[in-house]
């Protein structure tokens, strides 16, 4: 349901001012939520001093710098620092995107806001609870469902066929996409959110899948497919450069040419 | 090991307080408000038949209503909210059919349809006025 507020145990209240490290001539200033499990308080604002002379030149880096020289207790996802793992999505400067690949000078104006993935019940911190996302992915099964014998080699496909999947395949499922959509916000418990929608279309047009129609029969429903009203926050959130928006607009048109 | 029991519940991180707000997603928002004021729209339309069927005392009550520096102010957003409806809906119609999704084309629909309606909106007013 649409709920344009925060529930009151969600409200974020001015948190700590950290002190700025020793001796540095060259500032950035961060803005970070967070949220301790613990203590019983509502979700808190802090900021943080990052030293950029003495530190790495991502937005990673710069929590990375936080958590150790300033706060150990900050709590964030991360793995591979490369944009490959999808680990350190979060909400940066307004938008969704992974903290590795977003250059702390390309948050030009202020200090660097960091928000957890909108819309998500938190855990700790900036650490969203992907549960139901992943199972939105179990959900639309992705992996290749055949029905006739399997080969003595490889399932083969042609140079075209296989190209029908770029734009697809590179998903990190990182939630980028799913948590910057606001039909996401207000009915992730029945609308399948882009992310999810990307990947049931990369297996509906694999030329080796052999359950196209089972697939196509799961996904329409008012809320799984249809809930995408062509907002396209998905789409520029992207951190892979992906068209999650024009995926659905092709299984929706799937839909139809299956009717006629 | 933290203490379960004084574990709290988990709030939920804010979404449209912090979102950055963008172009496609404010027309979003507007196509809805608009298609909701239609309905608004077609009321006052629906008034002023009903009123020239009910006969010419009561039809000078809703004509004067519309003629009315107000009622022209209604007549106009009016109009603007069936233009912009209108076009954001051929907007929708072109994505559907899985055209105009890449960065540029999709911002260039988004302002095309903002600057289309309201073009389209004073171009009807000049004909209304000079025709009148």
């Amino acid at each position: 349901m649409v709920e344009l507020t925060l529930p009151k145990n969600s409200k974020m209240t001015e948190g700590k001012v950290w002190p700025k490290p020793a001796g540095a001539t060259n500032l950035r200033e961060f803005r970070i939520y967070r949220w301790n499990p613990d203590d019983g308080a509502n979700p808190r604002i802090d900021t943080f001093y990052v030293d950029v002379d003495d530190c790495g030149p991502m937005v990673l880096d710069g929590l990375i710098y936080i958590k150790n020289r300033i706060d150990p207790t900050l709590a964030f996802r991360r793995s591979c620092r490369e944009g490959i793992c999808g680990s350190c999505a979060m909400n940066i400067d307004g938008t969704n995107t992974l903290a590795c690949t977003k250059g702390m000078a390309d948050v030009t104006a202020g200090a660097v806001k960091i928000y957890p993935l909108p819309h998500m019940s938190v855990v700790k911190d900036i650490i969203p609870d992907l549960t139901n996302f992943y199972a939105q992915h179990r959900s639309i099964e992705p992996w290749l469902k055949t029905t006739t014998p399997a080969p003595q080699t490889e399932w083969l496909q042609s140079h075209a066929d296989r190209e029908k999947l770029d734009g697809l395949y590179e998903c990190i499922l990182c939630a980028c996409c799913s948590t910057s959509c606001p039909s996401y916000w207000w009915n992730g418990d029945r609308y399948l959110g882009p992310a999810a929608l990307l990947q049931a279309y990369r297996w509906l047009i694999d030329s080796r899948d052999e359950a196209t129609g089972d697939r196509l029969d799961n996904l329409e429903d008012p809320f799984r497919l249809y809930r995408c009203h062509t907002i396209m926050n998905c789409a520029k959130a992207c951190p892979k450069g992906l068209n999650p928006a024009k995926a659905i607009a092709e299984i929706k048109m799937m839909m139809v040419e299956r009717r006629v | 090991m933290a203490d379960l029991s004084r574990k709290s519940a988990r709030p939920l991180s804010p979404h449209l307080q912090i979102y950055r707000p963008m172009l496609t997603m404010m027309m979003s928002i507007v196509h809805r408000i608009t298609g909701s004021a239609l309905y608004v729209g077609t009321l006052l339309l629906v008034w002023w038949l009903v009123a020239a069927a009910a006969g010419p005392a009561y039809f000078e009550v809703a004509d004067g209503f519309f003629g009315s520096i107000v009622g022209q102010l209604i007549l106009f957003g009016y109009t603007w909210a069936l233009l912009h409806h209108m076009l954001g809906g051929i907007r929708h119609f072109i994505w559907d059919f899985g055209h105009g999704h890449g960065a540029e084309a999709r911002e260039l629909l988004a302002k095309g349809t903002l600057a289309g309606s309201i073009v389209l909106t004073i171009l009807v007013w000049i004909v209304v006025i000079i025709l009148r």
